[in-house]
């Protein structure tokens, strides 16, 4: 693996750039390692490549059923921000944040992460209501969050339509700056890379088929469509198939798999300065840095496999989209696509350990856990490797749901994230 | 947006007619003050989420006003039956 800098640049330039190798090493899987992750997204590798990084841990695999990045890591909108309700969401998102911040630097690979700040809209008396509550709550523990008025939200997104007499017209927003875009697909590859280069298996196109078990009832290792593979300890980090692997080791999961749809347009110039998001009607929208305009859409009603979604949710969204943002109303979408995104009863993720020894599982970030990635990864090495949660994941376990301690963060999270 | 047929109607409507209202055959423990935490959690939020059939309450919400159960597949979400509240589901695997 070639260390990205300006002196290797400099030389590739000079040997016509043949000398690249391949990002990561395309490994076959071995019979046996300490640990297995399930799930080769952005939160998998992560793990993986903590694991190795911080607790030393350099017989660990990733098992990938496709290929690395391609199912929910790929499909989302890539925004990041930790402005959340709860003191238990703000520790985790937040620590993700700071994580997203040095990233790059610290993987030697450009995730392109982009704080152009994220601003979430108010269109009722409710939403300013809930908004400044948000903002109140963020800033008691530190994280920016700021209210705007709408000339101030003109100002700062000029594209928006602040007009009065429209259906849902913007009584405000709340701004965290330090919100912004990542690019999803480099933080699959950044994570990957790093793992590899500390000796973690990555491997694709292994389906995990069974969770096997010992005689006392612990985890022993998987069955995939590779073969056998023996580990004392097995991570699901698998999103919207969380139910159907957990299945596998007899646990029932707190988890209903839902389409969620993006869409983007044709590229076009520098336009959107910033990330919009408006829980109220359903619509949110940046730009990629190829210059499409990304819009994240709703899920579905219904439970669903089908990684496509109804086209009237998408419509749905498009009418709100085209009323905020008039100028581009004469765009014209390029593609649309959903992934299928595992939502919990609270809409807080599940992160921790499980009735069975030696299985784990980090799943339920339902319509909004891109922006965890980093965060997610780093709480959940932990606890894979030590056997316990990590402060900041101790009130996210699987009991909470008997317990009744749940983490309601429904309104941050219901469609837009 | 699917077709879904109402079964007290007995029609053929858009999916927009309808409300999703979750899981089907989920029974209330019979003795509420008797079940215990992980009971309760079970009932309130432990959830099959199959890849594959699923049965599911509607609610013509824009029709009878009725709620009724159907069986669909997950993948191809291609509804398999619905049937009215109350009767036990319909033996279909695929």
């Amino acid at each position: 693996m070639t260390r990205f800098s300006l002196a290797t640049l400099i030389r590739q330039a000079f040997t016509g750039n043949t000398g690249w190798t391949a990002q990561w090493r395309a490994a076959e899987p071995q019979p046996a390692y300490d640990a297995i992750i399930v799930g080769g997204g952005g939160h998998g590798l992560a793990t993986a490549y903590y694991l190795a990084s911080e607790h030393g841990m350099r017989r660990v695999a990733v098992l990938e059923k496709g290929w690395l990045g391609g199912g929910n890591t790929g499909r989302n909108t890539t925004i990041l921000r930790s402005n959340y309700l709860w003191p238990e969401s703000q520790g985790l998102y937040e620590h993700s944040l700071k994580l997203w911040e040095g990233l790059s630097r610290v993987l030697n690979y450009n995730v392109m992460y982009s704080p152009r700040g994220v601003m979430v809209l108010a269109h009722n008396h409710h939403d300013v209501q809930v908004a400044r509550r948000h903002v109140h709550a963020n800033r008691l523990t530190g994280i920016d969050n700021e209210w705007l008025t709408p000339p101030q939200v003109k100002e700062f997104c000029p594209l928006l339509n602040t007009a009065t007499n429209i259906r849902y017209p913007i009584l405000g927003a709340a701004l965290q700056r330090r919100g912004g875009t990542a690019r999803h697909d480099a933080v699959a590859w950044g994570f990957a890379r790093a793992a590899s280069g500390l000796g973690v298996d990555i491997v694709e196109n292994c389906e995990v088929t069974g969770i096997t078990r010992d005689a006392s009832g612990a985890v022993s290792g998987v069955e995939t469509t590779r073969g056998a593979i023996r580990a004392p300890r097995v991570g699901v980090v698998a999103a919207g198939h969380t139910s159907v692997l957990m299945a596998m080791a007899g646990v029932r999961m707190p988890l209903e798999s839902y389409p969620l749809q993006a869409l983007v347009s044709e590229p076009v110039k520098p336009a959107m300065p910033c990330v919009v998001m408006s829980n109220t009607i359903h619509a949110y929208m940046s730009q990629s840095d190829k210059g499409e305009m990304v819009i994240g859409a709703g899920t579905d009603a219904y439970n669903s496999y089908s990684q496509t979604g109804g086209l009237h949710i998408s419509a749905h969204t498009l009418e709100a989209i085209c009323e905020l943002f008039p100028t581009i109303r004469r765009l014209r979408m390029l593609r649309n696509w959903a992934g299928i995104v595992d939502v919990t009863p609270d809409r807080s993720p599940i992160i921790g350990t499980t009735p069975v020894p030696g299985l784990f599982v980090n799943c339920g970030w339902g319509t909004g856990g891109f922006k965890a990635t980093p965060g997610s990864g780093h709480v959940f090495a932990h606890t894979v490797a030590t056997g316990a949660p990590h402060r900041i994941n101790a009130s996210f376990r699987l009991e909470r749901f008997g317990t009744g301690r749940l983490i309601d963060e429904a309104a941050a999270a219901a469609v837009a994230h | 947006m699917l077709l879904i047929r109402c079964p007290i109607c007995a029609m053929d409507r858009p999916e927009s007619e309808f409300h999703h209202a979750g899981a089907a055959h989920v029974d209330r423990p019979a003795d509420p003050a008797a079940a215990s935490d992980a009971e309760w959690a079970g009932y309130l939020y432990l959830r099959d989420n199959p890849k594959g059939v699923i049965a599911e309450r509607w609610r013509h919400v824009h029709g009878c006003g009725r709620f009724f159960n159907a069986l669909r597949h997950t993948v191809s979400d291609r509804l398999l039956a619905t049937y009215p509240s109350g009767t036990p589901r319909p033996e279909i695997t695929a």
